[in-house]
This record gives C-alpha cells, sequence and structure tokens, in this order.
C-alpha cells in the first residue's frame, strides 16, 4: 500500500512553499523521525521528517521547485512492515488530512454558536457599579491588566464602569490613571431593567470604536474592503454634520399633476434639441427660485454671522459607485428649465465618470436630493454642511386626496426639508415650503 | 494620475519588509524599494551576520575551556576565512528568505534607488533602476524606510577606510583577525565586535567617551559587563575621549585622552561605532517640506511625517535603532493606515547585545526610574546560585528586577549571562500585559532552567527569594 506525503503548513498562515531540497531519492529506504526533504518558507529553510517507515517510491514534485501548495503529494511512499490486514489502516498522512478537516469543520460548525451568542457589546451602557476591584460584569468576566486591577483597587474606581482601550477592550492602564474613584458608594440595588446610570468617566474620550469580533461578528465572516477618500469624507462630513448640526424636518405634500402636465409640453417643445427636462430639474428650479423669494432658507451659519448668499447654487445629490457626490447648479434661479436640464445631465455623468472638477462640487447653498425613482415615499436627509436647509424628495404616486368633502385620486408628492435650526427656524422653513409648494403645484409661476 | 499602488514602502530592511507584507496582509496593493539588498543592513551587514560571526567565536572559545567539562581536543585552530563565508551565506540564505516573502504576498520589488517629487495623495516615487533608466510610480500611501548607518568623524580620522579603519560593514568581511584592534564605542555594536574578535584570540581595546561601557544599560549590569571582559582579555579605556586616529602601512594610532592623561594606542585596524546618524539624503525630503532633526525624519506616534501621504519608520526616524522597534513601528504605521486601531503603541522594546557573556534588557533601569520619581523595589538573583547556570558552566552574571514600589508593576529588567537574550523576552511580555510582582511570583518556571533565575529576582524585590 503506497502512501502520499504531502506538503505540510510548516506555518498556520503558509498556503505554498518551495521545494528546496530533497534529502532522499527513489528507492531509499526512511524510518520515521528521518529528514527528507527542505522546505523553504520565510526567513528560514525547514526541514520535513517522515511520519511513517517504508521505501521512497516516487517523488512528485522535483528539487528546487516553487510554489507548491499545501497539501499536495509530493512523494509516495510505499509502507513496508505494515500488516496488510484488511480494511487497510488509514496511513498516518492520511489520517493527517483527515484532521485537518475535521477540525475545519468543528471551527465552521463552531461558528453559528459563536454567532448566536455574542459577547455582549461592551458599549452597552455600564450597570450600577459593583464593588470596587471586582472582576465581574453582570456576571461576566472583566478583561483587565494585573496592572490595571491594582490600580484601580488602591484608587477605589469600579472596573465595570471603564471601557477599556487595550486588546478586545481589556482595560489596561492608561484606562484606570484618568479615571475618577466612584463619588458614592454603590447605591441600592436596581430592579432589573432598570435605567442604568451613566458611567463615572471622568472626561468624555474620542469616541472608542470596538472591533466587529468585539461586537460579535466572527472573523472570516465578511470581506473589507478599505475605506477609499471618497469614502471617508462622506462618513467623516456626515458623522460630523448629523452630530453638530441642529436638525429637524418639515415635510409637505405636494400635488403635481399640473406640473406633468407641464413637462410634457416644455419636452415636446424641446425634443427637436434634444433636451428632456426631467422633474428633479423642474424642483431645482422652484427650489432655486422659492429660496430667492424667502432668501433666509438660502444661508449659512458661522461662528460670525448668518452669511446670507446672493444666489441659489443648487446641489444635486449623485449616487455614484461606492458613495455620492453633490455637483452643483449655479445660481439656478436665473437658468431656464432647458439648461438645468442640459447641465444636470452632464453634471451627474461626469460625476459618475468622476470627472468633476472641485469647483463643480464645492461650495452650493442649497442641496435636493431625491429618491423617488427608488419608489421612497419620504425621507429626511443629513444637512450638507455649510449649507442651511436641504431638501429630500420622495416618488410622485397616485393617491387618495380630498376635495372639500369628496375624494379624488391625484398625483402626489412627499417633499421634507431638513433644517439647520441655528438659521432656518420651523417657521422660515414652512415659509420656503409654501413659496416652493406655489411653484410646484402651479408652475408657470416658475417663469416669472 | 490613476495610482500605481496603494502602498509603497522605501527600504526593505526589517522595518520595510515588515510592513510590506503587513500591507499586503492587509489587502494594501503594495511595492517595495530597495537600492541594495533585500533585508536591509540587519540581515545582509548587521544583526543576522554578526551572529553568525559570534557563534564561531564562542564555539571556538569553548574548545579552549574544554578541559572543564572533562574533555580534551588538540590543535585548536580557526580558518578565518570559512568563518567570514558561513557569515555571508547566513546572510545570503535570509536575504533569499525576503526574496521568497515578498513574492509569497505578491509585493512589487523596485530595485533602485528613489527620490520623491511633489505629487497627490502622496509625494511621487521616482526610482533611479538598478537596471538603468527611471521610473515614477504614484502610490496612496508612501512609507520611508530607508534606515541608517555609521556616524564617522572624518576631522579627527574615524572614517573608515576599508583597510585600517572599519565600520561595522568593512569589519563583517575582513580578510584576516587583527592581531591588535582598537573599538571605538561601547555600545552594543562596539561590544559585540570586541567580543567576536576578542574570542578569536586578538587584542582588543575599547575606547569609551561615557563614564562606563555599555551606557544605556543599567550600572550594575556595565559594572559586572566590565569585569567579565576584562576576565577575558578585553583592555578599556573609560571614559576616554578619541583626539585623533592616525593610519599608517603598520596600523593605526589613536590619541585619547583620559582622566586628563594624554596616551597613544596603537593597533593594527579601528573600529568606528560611535553612533547612528540616518539615511534622510538624496531622498528630496528637504523640497518637500519633510521636517528633519539630527539626520532624523520627525514624525507623529503614527508615523504621518507632516506631508500628505507620507510616512517615515524604524531607524530613519531616531532611536532605539533596533531591527525589532522598525518593524513594530511600521505594523503599526500600516495598520493606522488602514484605519484599524492598532495597539501596543508603548509596548516595551528590549535591548540585546550578543557578547559573551550576553546582556539583555528591557524597561528602566534603576537609576531612570529613580530620575522619574518613582519609588522603586529591585530585585537580584546571580546565575553562580541556580541550578543550571552550574551545570552548564555559565554562572556568570545575574538577573536584576526594578518594580513600581506603588503599584508592583514591573518597569524594568536587566540581565547579562549566557543566553539572557532569550529570556528577556519573558519580561517584555510580562511589561506587555502590564504584569505586578504577583503574577511573576505566581508564575511556574521550568526547573532546571537559567530562567528560575527570572523568578528569583521577581521574589527578591520582595524579600521572598528562595535560593539565597
Amino acid at each position: 500500500m503506497s502512501i502520499d506525503v504531502l506538503m505540510p503548513a510548516l506555518s498556520p498562515t503558509m498556503e505554498e512553499g518551495t521545494l528546496a531540497k530533497w534529502h532522499v531519492k527513489k528507492g531509499d529506504q526512511v524510518k520515521s523521525g528521518d529528514v527528507i526533504a527542505e522546505i523553504e518558507t520565510d526567513k528560514a529553510t525547514m526541514e520535513v521528517e517522515a511520519v511513517d517507515e517504508g521505501t521512497v517510491e516516487d517523488l512528485l514534485v522535483p528539487e528546487g521547485a516553487e510554489g507548491v501548495k499545501v497539501n499536495t503529494p509530493i512523494a509516495k511512499l510505499s509502507g513496508e512492515g505494515e500488516t496488510a490486514a484488511p480494511p487497510p489502516k488509514p496511513s498516518p498522512s492520511t489520517v493527517a488530512k483527515t484532521t485537518g478537516e475535521g477540525d475545519r469543520e468543528a471551527v465552521e460548525g463552531a461558528q453559528p454558536a459563536q454567532r448566536a451568542v455574542p459577547a455582549p457589546p461592551p458599549s452597552t451602557a455600564p450597570t450600577p457599579p459593583a464593588q470596587a476591584g471586582e472582576a465581574q460584569r453582570n456576571g461576566e468576566r472583566i478583561f483587565a491588566s494585573p496592572l490595571a486591577r491594582r490600580i484601580a483597587e488602591q484608587k477605589g474606581i469600579d472596573l465595570s464602569s471603564i471601557r477599556g482601550s487595550g486588546p478586545h477592550g481589556r482595560i489596561v492602564k492608561a484606562d484606570v490613571e484618568g479615571a475618577q474613584p466612584a463619588a458614592t458608594k454603590a447605591p441600592p440595588a436596581r430592579a432589573p431593567g432598570a435605567q442604568p446610570q451613566p458611567a463615572p468617566i471622568s472626561a468624555p474620550g474620542p469616541r472608542q470604536v470596538l472591533s466587529l469580533e468585539q461586537q460579535g461578528i466572527a472573523p472570516g465572516s465578511y470581506d473589507l474592503i478599505p475605506l477609499d477618500g471618497m469614502r471617508k469624507t462622506v462618513a467623516r462630513r456626515m458623522t460630523d454634520s448629523f452630530r453638530d448640526v441642529p436638525h429637524f424636518p418639515l415635510t409637505i405634500d405636494l400635488e403635481i399633476d399640473a406640473l406633468l402636465a407641464a413637462r410634457a409640453k416644455i419636452n415636446a417643445l424641446l425634443e427637436p434639441e434634444g433636451v428632456k427636462v426631467s422633474v428633479n430639474d423642474m424642483v431645482i428650479k422652484a427650489a432655486a427660485v422659492a429660496l430667492k423669494r424667502v432668501p433666509e432658507a438660502n444661508a449659512s451659519y458661522t461662528p460670525e454671522g448668518i452669511a446670507m448668499h446672493h444666489h441659489a447654487d443648487v446641489a444635486m445629490a449623485v449616487a455614484v459607485p461606492h458613495g455620492l457626490i453633490t455637483p452643483i447648479i449655479r445660481e439656478a434661479e436665473g437658468k431656464g428649465l432647458a439648461e438645468i436640464a442640459r447641465e444636470s445631465k452632464d453634471l451627474a455623468e461626469r460625476a459618475r465618470n468622476r470627472k468633476l472638477k472641485p469647483e463643480e462640487y464645492l461650495g452650493g447653498t442649497f442641496s435636493v436630493s431625491n429618491l423617488g425613482m427608488f419608489g421612497v415615499t419620504s425621507f429626511s436627509s443629513i444637512i450638507n454642511e455649510p449649507q442651511g436647509a436641504i431638501m429630500s424628495v420622495g416618488v410622485g404616486e397616485k393617491r387618495p386626496v380630498a376635495r372639500g368633502d369628496q375624494l379624488a385620486v391625484a398625483t402626489v408628492m412627499s417633499v421634507t426639508l431638513t433644517c439647520d435650526h441655528r438659521v432656518v427656524d420651523g417657521a422660515t422653513g414652512a415659509r420656503f415650503l409654501a413659496a416652493f409648494r406655489r411653484l410646484i403645484e402651479d408652475p408657470i409661476t416658475m417663469i416669472v | 494620475m490613476a495610482e500605481d499602488f496603494d502602498v509603497i514602502v522605501i527600504g526593505s530592511g526589517p522595518g520595510g519588509y515588515v510592513t510590506a507584507i503587513r500591507s499586503a496582509q492587509l489587502g494594501f496593493k503594495t511595492a517595495i524599494v530597495e537600492r541594495e539588498a533585500l533585508g536591509g543592513v540587519c540581515l545582509n551587514w548587521g544583526c543576522i551576520p554578526t551572529k553568525a560571526l559570534l557563534r564561531s567565536g564562542d564555539v571556538y572559545e569553548q574548545l579552549g575551556h574544554l578541559g572543564d567539562f572533562g574533555l580534551s581536543a588538540e590543535n585548536r585552530a580557526y580558518d578565518f576565512g570559512k568563518v567570514i563565508a558561513r557569515s555571508r551565506k547566513v546572510a545570503g540564505q535570509l536575504n533569499a528568505g525576503v526574496g521568497f516573502l515578498m513574492k509569497k504576498h505578491r509585493i512589487e520589488v523596485i530595485e533602485g534607488t528613489a527620490r520623491l517629487e511633489k505629487g497627490a495623495p502622496a509625494p511621487k516615487v521616482v526610482v533611479a533602476l538598478k537596471a538603468g533608466g527611471e521610473r515614477a510610480v504614484q502610490a496612496r500611501h508612501v512609507i520611508l524606510a530607508t534606515g541608517a548607518r555609521a556616524r564617522t568623524f572624518p576631522e579627527i580620522g574615524l572614517e573608515p577606510d576599508g583597510e585600517r579603519v572599519w565600520t561595522y560593514r568593512e569589519a563583517l568581511v575582513p580578510k584576516s583577525a587583527p592581531k591588535a584592534l582598537i573599538v571605538v564605542g561601547s555600545g552594543a555594536i562596539g561590544i559585540e565586535f570586541a567580543s567576536f574578535f576578542r574570542a578569536l584570540g586578538s587584542e582588543v581595546t575599547v575606547i569609551e567617551m561615557l563614564p562606563r561601557i555599555l551606557p544605556v544599560e543599567d550600572e550594575e549590569v556595565s559594572a559586572a559587563a566590565h569585569k567579565a571582559f576584562e576576565r577575558r582579555g578585553i583592555r578599556f579605556r573609560v571614559p576616554a575621549n578619541v583626539k585623533q586616529l592616525t593610519r599608517s602601512k603598520a596600523g593605526v594610532a589613536v590619541e585619547i585622552e583620559a582622566g586628563g592623561k594624554a596616551e597613544t594606542l596603537q593597533g593594527e585596524v579601528a573600529i568606528v561605532a560611535v553612533g547612528i546618524v540616518g539615511n534622510v539624503e538624496a531622498l528630496g525630503l528637504e523640497a518637500l517640506g519633510v521636517k528633519i532633526e539630527r539626520t532624523h525624519v520627525v514624525t507623529d506616534e503614527t508615523g504621518a511625517t507632516g506631508v500628505a501621504g507620507l510616512y517615515a519608520i524604524g531607524d530613519v526616524t531616531g532611536p532605539p535603532w533596533l531591527a525589532h522597534k522598525a518593524s513594530h513601528d511600521g505594523v503599526h504605521c500600516i495598520e493606522h493606515i488602514a484605519g484599524l486601531k492598532p495597539t501596543g503603541l508603548h509596548a516595551p522594546i528590549p535591548g540585546c547585545t550578543y557578547s559573551n557573556p550576553q546582556v539583555a534588557s528591557v524597561g528602566l533601569t534603576e537609576a531612570q526610574a529613580k530620575a522619574k520619581g518613582i519609588e522603586v523595589k529591585v530585585g537580584r538573583f546571580p546565575f553562580r546560585a541556580n541550578g543550571k547556570a552550574i551545570a552548564a558552566g555559565e554562572t556568570d552574571g545575574f538577573v536584576k528586577t526594578v518594580f513600581d514600589a506603588g503599584t508592583g508593576a514591573l518597569i524594568g529588567a536587566h540581565m547579562i549571562g549566557a543566553e539572557v537574550t532569550e529570556m528577556i523576552q519573558g519580561f517584555a511580555l510580562a511589561m506587555t500585559l502590564e504584569a505586578t510582582e504577583a503574577e511573576l511570583q505566581a508564575t511556574v518556571f521550568p526547573h532546571p532552567t537559567m530562567s528560575e533565575a527570572m523568578h528569583e529576582a521577581a521574589l527578591d524585590a520582595y524579600g521572598r527569594v528562595l535560593h539565597i
């Protein structure tokens, strides 16, 4: 019975290696422990020992062969001295292989269980302080370095109130050194489910980001796409805005049958020119005109004062692969629909090809984001700083509307204005929306 | 301009190539530029080939003491050419190993000399190719890992010529062992060469400007090393200033001043080991506005230089000039670029000197701790009271521990003796995990090993030592 000698994995990450040297040749007798080959891995050349007795039947990989995959057969041994009793005993190398697979299965089998019982995310609010230095949090082990425990004990700091900055959220010296001892003894026991107390952490440090693994997502269960510049910019700007700008939404429903009729007429007129005006182009135009009528809504907050913009430079959100960008229709209030249509088409196209120049997407005074084409009814966008407001446009769809006491059907579109309360108060936003409604519901007024 | 790579690393020493591997592991398309040999100074002209030489020296020296072990051999001799050849072969093997690793991780190796030009989002890398011609490559991130080289003082003759005056580089490939060697500088490099050539029988004199040899080590270790080396026949001039080195056909004459007295030392060869300067020249760093202080690139703790997309790690950023520090820095830097939250930024960095006896340390010396106003508890244990050391005939040296008396944190460990360089990582691990005396005292150390001296030194600091 012949046995395959497999390319060994000399490190957990090794996928392939070079067969640097054979120490045996065809026909040689080997016994367990004999060096049969040298495999070149990383910094070293490692020796491979036979795990079985026998005669070298064949060398399957020539000396010097590079890129030999782990677990591919590199030689054949004839298993002399083995009793050939049926059923044949699996050879050690086969056993090893089987064990390897079994291990993998075992690991895979274990994963769902791990997912099912994720470690409690340390981001949950801490429980009431337990006894100082006690290494339990809800009966679970708190990971802290010995030195951190010692210092916490000396200073009377409750470890369960501290979030660790070490590997896997472990509490280390630096975490306890800055912490203040709990002001009072542990409060009386609280009923389960009671509001947790804020943690007595001295100063709010930078936001701790836990790894996915710490939050119970098994490594290897996802692919990591590195953050590109656009993703980083979106993440930073949106986080800053959502956290720092006091924002609120105002929603209205608009009937757009008149607008759609006007659009059909306009497009028929423009057909020879090859221009097609979209509902969004009309929304941009109407928003720009409304901003001129209610200039308080066309403003930016600065620490020095409120900047009242002279023109309505309307940014339109364009989805591009792996992100979005907001090219700007400058001075849209003075542009005709055909011009806006031509410009928006060109900008959107170049945005998708990442061909925009910075001056084409930096410095708008107001934004329009439209998800109507995806059937979204209504939503509220995040302010695009330093703009004072952003308009979110939903789908135009037939809805029942009340006309006096009669029920009728009209094409209705919901529009939400998210306002920066530092510049656009509720009433200002409402006045802007009213002006916008007049323009949309009676589109001829846009031209005036 | 579309980027050719996500990351370009300049320099393939232990800082650069490890950074490149980690970069590739993180999914970045990575290239590495090397002007000389993969592996840099460490693999080719530093850490590794010197260890090969020192091993030959140690074995040869042991042969001189065979009688202590009840053994004898005749005609002890060495073939210097073969000793050097072995050292080169070892370096060559590791150099090839790095090449293999680059291939395995699909890292493109660009052979040539790099310089930087203004570019976005990172400086453009222009490589004067070894094969001729130029290649300009653009990456999102450029990491400088250009390393460092020996400092020289040409104005007083401390400048290598390959014949009479060597730096570490010439000292690795001499034609023969000098009969009389003068080593200027008693840091790790100077001491290792002194130890090696002394083992082969050279008359060795070491000159140190500071008050003690191995000046970065704990004072007690310096003193013990001084005594041990003197017993092996190495002579010292400490503290002494070199006034002038003069070379002649016959050798070198080094004029020194020690304790107000002038003296001239005669030797066949001198080795200059008086410090390190960063490789910051001809890279175009000034034009980019990179801040350089005393030949080293200034960075923040993530390696950022302040120039968009440009980072620096390892020896070129300053002391300690150690391979493992460079690798650690590099991994930290690239993980930071990848948006991970790397840990271990302030992990203590052990230092090792592979002389006979060996010296190893991590963390603060007793004097440094006291200078910081820390109240300390100090433990010591000599190898002459350690069973394994006695059995092995390696009773020179000791282990010293320094604890913060207030918290019990281990803040420093210092060792001198046989194979202590293989033991220091026990203390490094303890410090990285923020161990206190309690964990060290509760850890089981296998018997009989020399590492039991580590346990005893931790016990001794708290008056609990068992075997003295």
